[in-house]
């Protein structure tokens, strides 16, 4: 038997890497049973890839001990399910196609043979009724009819739920992105008594007033390291966001000064305010680098779109001035055509600059492509090869090469440095300042403090609006962070 | 609101049912004789295989795949069944040359007369399904080409085995599918065996909650354990099996092989079990609505011959049936979502 002091799981040294991004540096976290641990950290910090790992879903290197045994080789889902660890994603993790009892029942093994449907249901109902009383859900309701919001207590009920294996180690991913304030507060109350009874929480919020209610521990996280790790009653919101942000400024070395001043001339793209939320309008000038900054997943990437859709077209409340071109952050999704090769992959955004009658001409198209090669230096011996004999880092500078190629005045950038290596990193951050300064407009949503160093002007986003407008010279790690957390919900 | 919207939901289960109705009381106007024992008895004879073979389809449409080789499977099921399963390895048309020739004796010894080898080959056939399930998920092929690779070598077994329409169906078989039961017509009591049969397997064990989730979300269902090889291995390995009962039961009613028999079976499993209120991508499937809707299919045959449409117009016209049904799901789903 494991004695109290031994902790339900530990990490000694994890790391993670996924091609050259090292998600995780060396880890070391221990859970202990009775004690609700809050993890908060900015974007890209390894949360995620964290409770991925906790929850089995990929292996890792390092140490892990489950109930004082070390593990790490054979640590898999079912391991994870077998000793009580749980987890509810982020993304949900139910099948919509079933029903609240069935999804119950993928869940939990043991609910099998005659009258397994109303076991399952009378468990998750029993569940529900214990964390959320009232919450109007039936056992025979379609998972993919129901709001959102009861989406998610479901899930969150499920991990919570107990047959054969026990619930001891339950990771809480952002569960209350989509509950309202009374909901989030009936989960939390749930949380402290689930862990005043033994059980242990892993809370990973956004909202800082919830893991300082909610947590004992708060652990912070930042560029795949635990940074800080104290008791929550150690910590104001003031003190969290500080440990957050202000560690090791490594890079502080091209800290720009001079505040340029904001041209006063009509803009290229201008996106009116959001009438009912307020805040800020949305402006970029000509040679304007201007940064879309904020959490994750909070509007940006939909306001780029906006800002595309809207070209050349007379859009409500979104004026955009000349052709607009898009970098996506999906390579593999929305970038490359994986079966062409790189001079077609840089050339078809520029085509139509490049036909000889109906036919695409080849020797233009070819000196286009050798111009790109060494005017970015894409690390290649011939531009036929196909667009997968790149790595990662070059393949998005070939999509660098195409949006920059085409005669757009205005370049969109969709979190384009996602798992490139740091000298690729610097050479387009040299190539977007360059042509900011010929005229280019640039609008580049980052999640990284590092490239925001780099705008002239940045906005933060928080909840699909514009929360924050910040300046070169007020841009500090600070405020970005201040702003992308909500005040205490 | 939420008995509104739950009306949407009934009203689109029950379109499936509804839409089989209105196809009977136009028959019942058209040739009032029609619905009667007998009449029941031709007009949905060939129902029963159909259904099967629709079974089969909606098995792999529910994770989020489509087989395009049911057609030929069943043909090959059948020439299978018209020579293995009746007469074992010397009902084959080459041993029977072979034997005519002289090279081989009149009197063949037990093992080339046992009908097991029928039994072999067609487990075997149901063991090829599950390994294409498992190759479609290993290498992460598209379903869609693998199974049309598959339809010619289907078709091309069939051929090998009956090179020529011939061939006998094992009696039993062919006595079991023209039983005369009382009252109610033989394919009515089987398609209602086959819809609950289905409906128990897919609709109500515990592991069918995990066979229809991996269609509906198959991260889900691998973090929580389950290994999707497993259940796509599953769900090919019983569209192998309910494929088979088709070319059985196709081979009983024409009582010989034949290897282009069923190519139309393709297209009319999909057709059937979408028309029975499925979806091709989800997991969201009705085996009682693709019953239904194999049942849909056959009788509108029937009706447009009894329209005097010529039977080169009646694949369009089934076309325009389908077409018409699911006009309707898409108007109600777009009624629901107004609300």
């Amino acid at each position: 038997m494991a004695s109290a002091a031994t902790p339900i799981i530990s990490l000694n040294g994890v790391e993670k890497s996924f091609g050259a991004v090292r998600a995780l540096r060396g880890v070391d976290l221990a859970c202990h049973a009775g004690e609700c641990i809050g993890l908060v950290g900015h974007n890209g910090a390894g949360k995620s890839t964290l409770m991925n790992l906790l929850a089995g879903v990929f292996p890792a290197e390092g140490r892990i001990e489950v109930d004082g045994k070390d593990i790490a080789s054979r640590y898999s889902v079912a391991t994870a399910q077998a000793h009580g660890i749980r987890c509810v994603f982020q993304e949900l993790s139910l099948c919509p196609n079933l029903t609240v009892a069935e999804n119950a029942r993928i869940m939990h093994a043991s609910l099998r043979g005659f009258g397994w449907r109303k076991r399952a249901g009378k468990l998750i109902l029993d569940k529900l009724d214990e964390v959320f009383p009232g919450h109007g859900i039936s056992a025979s309701d379609i998972v993919g009819d129901l709001p959102i919001a009861r989406r998610q207590m479901v899930e969150i009920a499920r991990a919570f739920s107990v047959t054969t294996a026990p619930a001891r180690l339950v990771i809480l991913d952002e569960p209350t992105s989509s509950l309202d304030a009374h909901l989030a507060s009936q989960l939390l109350a749930y949380v402290r008594s689930f862990v005043a009874k033994g059980g242990c929480v892993v809370l990973i919020s956004h909202l800082l007033g919830e893991i300082l209610a909610a947590g004992d521990r708060v652990v912070v996280m930042k560029d795949g390291k635990v940074v800080v790790e104290r008791p929550a009653a150690d910590f104001n919101r003031t003190s969290l966001v500080a440990a957050m942000g202000s560690v090791a400024h490594d890079e502080g070395a091209n800290a720009a000064t001079a505040d340029t001043k904001r041209s006063e001339t009509e803009p290229r793209v201008r996106v009116a305010a959001d009438r009912q939320a307020g805040g800020p309008e949305l402006i970029a000038h000509q040679g304007e680098i201007v940064g879309l900054a904020g959490l994750g997943g909070q509007g940006q990437s939909e306001m780029l779109i906006r800002i595309f859709d809207a070209a050349g077209k007379n859009a409500r409340n979104v004026t955009v001035v000349g052709g607009v071109a898009l970098v996506a952050g999906d390579r593999q999704t929305d970038g490359v055509f994986p079966l062409w090769s790189i001079a077609e992959n840089i050339t078809i955004s520029s085509l139509r600059r490049m036909r000889r009658g109906p036919l695409i001409d080849g020797a233009a198209t070819e000196a286009m492509a050798e111009d790109w090669k060494q005017r970015i230096g894409i690390r290649t011996p011939d531009m036929n090869n196909p667009i997968l004999s790149l790595s990662g880092g070059n393949q998005q500078k070939a999509l660098f090469a195409r949006a920059l190629g085409s005669d757009a005045q205005t370049v969109l950038m969709d979190d384009p440095m996602r798992g490139v290596d740091i000298g690729t990193k610097q050479e387009v951050y040299g190539m977007i300042r360059a042509e900011a300064e010929a005229g280019r407009t640039f609008l580049w949503y980052t999640t990284e403090m590092d490239e925001l160093k780099h705008c002239d002007h940045v906005y933060v986003f928080r909840d699909h609006h514009i929360v924050a407008e910040l300046s070169r010279s007020e841009l500090t790690e600070e405020k970005v962070l201040h702003a992308s957390f909500a005040e205490v919900a | 609101m939420n008995g509104s919207v739950l009306s949407a939901r009934t009203l689109r289960n029950l379109l499936p049912a509804l839409s089989l109705l209105v196809l009977l009381a136009a028959i019942f106007y058209l040739q009032p004789r029609a619905i009667s024992y007998v009449g029941f008895n031709l007009m949905l004879n060939l129902a029963i295989p159909i259904a099967f073979a629709t079974i089969a389809q909606m098995c792999v449409i529910t994770v989020n795949d489509l087989d395009l080789s049911i057609g030929t499977y069943v043909g090959f099921v059948a020439c299978i069944g018209a020579t293995l399963l009746s007469g074992g390895i010397g009902a084959l048309p080459f041993i029977k040359d072979l034997q005519a020739s002289g090279a081989l004796p009149a009197t063949l010894p037990w093992i080339m007369n046992t009908p097991l080898a029928g039994v072999l080959v067609l487990l075997m056939g149901i063991g090829v399904y599950a390994l294409l399930g498992a190759l479609i998920h290993l290498r992460n092929l598209p379903s869609i080409v693998v199974t049309l690779g598959m339809s010619f070598v289907w078709l091309g077994l069939s051929v090998l085995v009956l090179p020529v329409p011939g061939g006998q169906a094992p009696g039993w078989i062919k006595s079991l599918m023209t039983l005369k039961t009382p009252f109610i017509p033989f394919p009515i009591i089987a398609a209602v065996v086959i819809a609950v049969a289905a409906h128990i397997l897919i609709m109500k064990t515990s592991y069918g909650a995990v066979l229809r989730g991996a269609g509906g979300n198959p991260k889900a269902i691998e973090r929580a354990g389950w290994s999707l090889l497993k259940v796509k291995m599953a769900m090919f390995a019983l569209a192998g099996f309910f494929g088979m009962l088709a070319g059985l039961s196709l081979v009983g009613l024409t009582t010989s092989g034949d290897a282009n028999i069923a190519l139309r079976y393709t297209l009319l499993s999909i057709a059937g079990v979408i028309l029975g209120g499925g979806e091709f991508v989800g997991g969201r499937i009705s085996p009682i609505g693709a019953v239904i809707g194999a049942a849909t299919l056959t009788l509108a045959g029937s009706f447009l011959s009894f329209m005097r449409i010529p039977p080169d117009w009646q694949i369009g016209a089934q076309g325009a049936i389908l077409i018409i049904v699911l006009a309707l799901r898409t108007l109600i789903d777009r009624a629901e979502k107004r609300r």
